[in-house]
């Protein structure tokens, strides 16, 4: 009975569950049984590359398109039979650009608030803050014709705020906007993490799921293939090294000798240590190179993307010889 | 809140966006305008009198231009179809329409916004097209309970078109291809029928399909309400057109709308 309990409590504290969810578009699998839970108030971040299905993911949870099989509730209603519940209580800012261009911004957040019948006192106080809060407010007579992209996006994310949503889903919130945007953007999204927010993310990028994310899951041709938090993800991926440069042979040699391990490459004069160990088998690789090597430059490479997909999913060729 | 009042609020918000969006873009509105005048002119300046001599008994001895007019009301109205499809499609191709279908608004009132946006904007057409027709020479012979009827047929047809063109652009390829596929409403339908010359002028096979098609009884019922002629049953008729039109064109539009974009 007490266990019974501890369950129905678990389950209500999730704000997104997702069981055995497939999807396919004609021949095209696109989902292969997901299975995902998100607890209220996370930052969720659902990694993976071009095609994997991470908007699919995202457009089954939002209501937009129906599942073949599986279950999928989002804050406890189901995404099939109490869609309209579950629109009232999610935000979602899609990855292209949702945004009236005929109507101000200021219009345009007007507009929403009209959609979800917020009185007119409330209304107007709700869009000057937001247009406060996002830095809009001396481009709020304007069209977003005239925005750049990093403010479309934060105009469209304020609109999806409009409702005061318990669960936003931000599908690739940086993709195509410039570094300073994309702080902006990742600022913006740590303040909604901090007002409570549950927040599922999709990303192409590593650095940015690892940024944000409380937890990862890595999407791969419509299936998870790790899940955990980004330190758990990132002890499972090989490929983070030392790199050391020498300013001449001899030095590269010494370095070779004092080390005995790494590849070296003689014609860039670069030594390159695999670095699984972080901070301590740093300071053990300088240790043991002592102070009689000049090196040049150093520096640390953490795996980014590319790794995570060779170490999580194989190399393609290999798996053709399994 | 009802659900009913519910939907008539989503319903009116969508239709002040989208006479917003006319205002801001309101190039289709000219267009809409264009076409019927360059119609107008071109048929009473440049074809109309070898027509008018040919027309006879069709005119009830009215000059061509009153016989005329209510055929070019008819093409202002078909003209709107145009806009309309462009104004869903460009919808449906951003990324909006996938906003408001994830937000617990009102399923058909993004559409319903659209076609009553189709309707203000055909009826602003037509009175300038109507202004330029008393200016041309036409001179109705409508009393004013004729009037109300015409406004209100006018209406009605362009409610029903609305939704044909709504259904067209949401499940047309492209916006231009939204566009392509009005053109059928917008020029072939109103020349295989009574606009310009009686349908009984035309080829026998033609002809069958002229004297039926719903664009004659409309224009027929129009002409007969302006040129102050019997008008028998025709509007009766031209309204129970419009009926299975708009319901044929709303229910092809609900079920393009929840099959989403492309």
């Amino acid at each position: 009975m007490c266990r019974m309990n501890t369950l129905i409590k678990n389950a209500a504290r999730n704000a997104v569950s997702v069981n055995g969810l497939r999807k396919a578009y004609g021949e095209k699998v696109v989902l292969d049984g997901v299975d995902l839970s998100i607890g209220e108030g996370e930052v969720f971040g659902l990694l993976g590359p071009n095609g994997a299905g991470k908007t699919t993911m995202v457009r089954i949870l939002s209501t937009l398109v129906q599942a073949d099989a599986g279950t999928a509730s989002v804050m406890g209603y189901d995404v099939r039979k109490e869609a309209e519940t579950v629109r009232s209580v999610i935000g979602v800012t899609g990855q292209f650009s949702a945004v009236d261009d005929l109507l101000t911004g200021e219009e345009n957040l007007f507009l929403m608030g009209r959609l979800l019948h917020v009185p007119l006192t409330e209304r107007r106080a709700r869009t000057a803050q937001l247009l406060e809060r996002f830095d809009l407010v001396e481009s709020a007579r304007r069209t977003p014709a005239t925005y750049s992209g990093g403010m479309k996006r934060r105009l469209d994310i304020a609109m999806t705020l409009m409702g005061r949503p318990r669960l936003i889903f931000l599908d690739e919130p940086t993709t195509g906007l410039d570094p300073r945007s994309r702080y902006t953007m990742w600022q913006l999204i740590r303040d909604l993490a901090a007002d409570g927010v549950t927040i599922l993310l999709t990303t192409q990028y590593l650095e940015e799921a690892d940024r944000l994310a409380d937890r990862i899951a890595v999407l791969d041709r419509g299936r998870i293939v790790a899940e955990g938090t980004p330190e758990q993800l990132k002890r499972r991926i090989p490929g983070a090294h030392i790199l050391m440069r020498f300013a001449d042979a001899a030095s590269l040699d010494a370095a070779a000798r004092a080390l005995r391990e790494g590849s070296r490459d003689d014609n860039e004069l670069v030594l390159r240590l695999p670095n699984e160990g972080g901070i301590r088998s740093l300071r053990d690789v300088l240790a043991r190179l002592g102070d009689g090597v000049a090196v040049e430059d150093l520096s640390i490479h953490t795996p980014d993307l590319d790794d995570v997909f060779f170490a999580l999913t194989g190399n393609p060729s290999k798996e053709q010889n399994q | 809140m009802t659900a009913l009042t519910i939907a008539i609020q989503d319903a009116t918000t969508m239709l002040g966006r989208e006479l917003k969006h006319t205002l801001r873009f309101p190039l289709l509105l000219v267009s809409t305008i264009l076409v019927p005048v360059v119609m107008l002119l071109l048929f009473v300046y440049i074809l109309g009198g070898p027509i008018g001599h040919g027309l006879g008994d069709a005119a009830h001895g009215a000059p061509y231009v009153d016989f005329l007019v209510p055929g070019i009301l008819l093409m202002t109205v078909a003209s709107g179809c145009g806009p309309t499809a462009i104004n869903v499609r460009i919808d449906m191709t951003g990324g909006i329409i996938d906003r408001i279908r994830a937000m617990a608004v009102t399923r058909g009132a993004l559409l319903a916004g659209h076609v009553g946006g189709s309707v203000v904007r055909t009826l602003g057409a037509a009175t300038v097209v109507t202004g330029v027709a008393l200016v041309v020479g036409f001179r109705p012979k409508a009393s004013v309970p004729d009037w109300f009827a015409v406004v209100g047929i006018v209406a009605a047809f362009s409610f029903a078109l609305a939704w044909l063109s709504a259904a067209l652009g949401l499940v047309a390829k492209s916006v231009a291809g939204a566009n392509g596929s009005t053109l059928p409403i917008q020029f072939l339908l109103p020349f295989l029928s009574s606009t310009f010359v009686p349908a009984d002028s035309m080829p026998a096979g033609v002809r069958w399909f002229a004297a039926h098609q719903p664009f004659t009884t409309v224009v027929e019922s129009l002409r007969a309400l302006l040129t102050g002629a019997p008008v028998g049953s025709t509007p009766y008729l031209a309204l129970a057109w419009c009926a299975v039109i708009a319901l044929a064109g709303y229910l092809w539009a609900q079920v393009a709308f929840r099959r989403g974009p492309r």
